[in-house]
């Protein structure tokens, strides 16, 4: 299925979020998440699942003013 | 000693971490500056090459706190399920809040802003809003429940100081015992001395270091005005006047009658 990973169009096969990062290299990375807009802890990944056109956010830490 | 949010801070100079010419003149520029908080980010990451974990490692390194913002949120919502993320990831209830209401000057959306800062006040945050001098803004902020104020000194960025010397003035007298920190537009140190000076507790520099020359030795030059500005405030300085006033003691003076 297709979703939309930070603003670009992405196949996928993952049927989770926890899936999603294994499938990007970013299991267990230092990152935040979002699905359709809402945070999804760390802890529910697992549990979070994915479905055609889901806007996903992945977000690490970076340089800030 | 400034306290922000119960946490009791030697320095009076907070700093970003963005536009420096390499991590390393990032790091010596933090101990140059004797900055004990710095700001950081979060950016997309969609690859595997964990670039931002390099980065939040130095920054662990630096033994520093760290005040996650939400730079580039332009709506309430954006807002505030960044400040989540931001909470998970840097494991901080602090969270500088910014929501953007105009892409020329980057200044606040003070609606956005207020909202965004009651929703994140009422679960815990403790909230670093990034607004205007306005009096009537930074009341709705304190009533949110905000104990501390970001008042933009100028656009971000631009380095032209503190544009609205009337505004800030009246903001810092109307609010005596709340933490202000000015962010934004301080260009060189004479700017965070001023804001010292005038009774700011704090300034918030970023690209006025990241930015020069020699960021290092700018920083050193920030911490020391910061300190200048800072220690006349408490030494009382005098009212400007119109006509001038000898200094000399004009009795006894020769060749006069």
């Amino acid at each position: 299925m297709k979703i939309l990973l930070n603003g670009a169009w992405r196949e996928t096969a993952a049927g989770e979020l926890s899936a999603l990062l294994e499938e990007l290299g970013l299991a267990g990375a230092v990152v935040a998440t979002a699905v359709n807009g809402e945070f999804v802890a760390a802890a529910v990944r697992a549990h979070a699942a994915l479905s055609e056109g889901d806007r996903v956010e992945v977000l690490a830490p970076m340089q800030g003013g | 000693m400034l306290e922000l949010y119960g946490t009791k801070l030697e320095s009076r100079l907070l700093l970003g971490t963005a536009r420096y010419p390499s991590p390393a003149v990032l790091t010596e520029a933090v101990r140059a500056a004797r900055a004990e908080v710095v700001t950081v980010a979060l950016r997309r990451e969609s690859g595997g090459e964990r670039r931002g974990e390099g980065f939040w490692s130095i920054i662990r390194g630096l033994n520093v706190r760290v005040l996650p913002n939400t730079a580039g949120c332009h709506s309430v919502k954006e807002a505030v399920t960044t400040a989540h993320m931001a909470r998970e990831v840097f494991a901080t209830t602090w969270i500088k809040l910014e929501v953007i209401g105009e892409d020329d000057t980057l200044q606040p959306d003070p609606f956005g802003l207020a909202e965004a800062a009651r929703l994140l006040c009422a679960e815990g945050f403790e909230v670093f809003p990034y607004t205007t001098e306005d009096l009537v803004v930074a009341e709705r902020l304190l009533s949110a429940g905000c104990r501390v104020l970001m008042p933009w000194g100028s656009p971000i960025g631009s380095g032209r100081g503190l544009n609205n010397l009337f505004g800030l003035t009246a903001l810092r007298a109307h609010f005596p015992a709340v933490p202000l920190i000015i962010d934004a537009g301080i260009g060189v140190p004479s700017h965070a001395a001023r804001a010292l000076e005038l009774g700011f507790d704090a300034v918030l520099i970023n690209t006025a270091i990241a930015q020069a020359r020699d960021p290092v030795g700018m920083a050193a030059a920030f911490a020391q005005a910061v300190e200048a500005g800072r220690a006349a405030r408490l030494a009382g300085p005098i009212e400007p006047r119109d006509l001038a006033e000898p200094s000399t003691p004009v009795i006894g003076t020769a060749f006069r009658g």
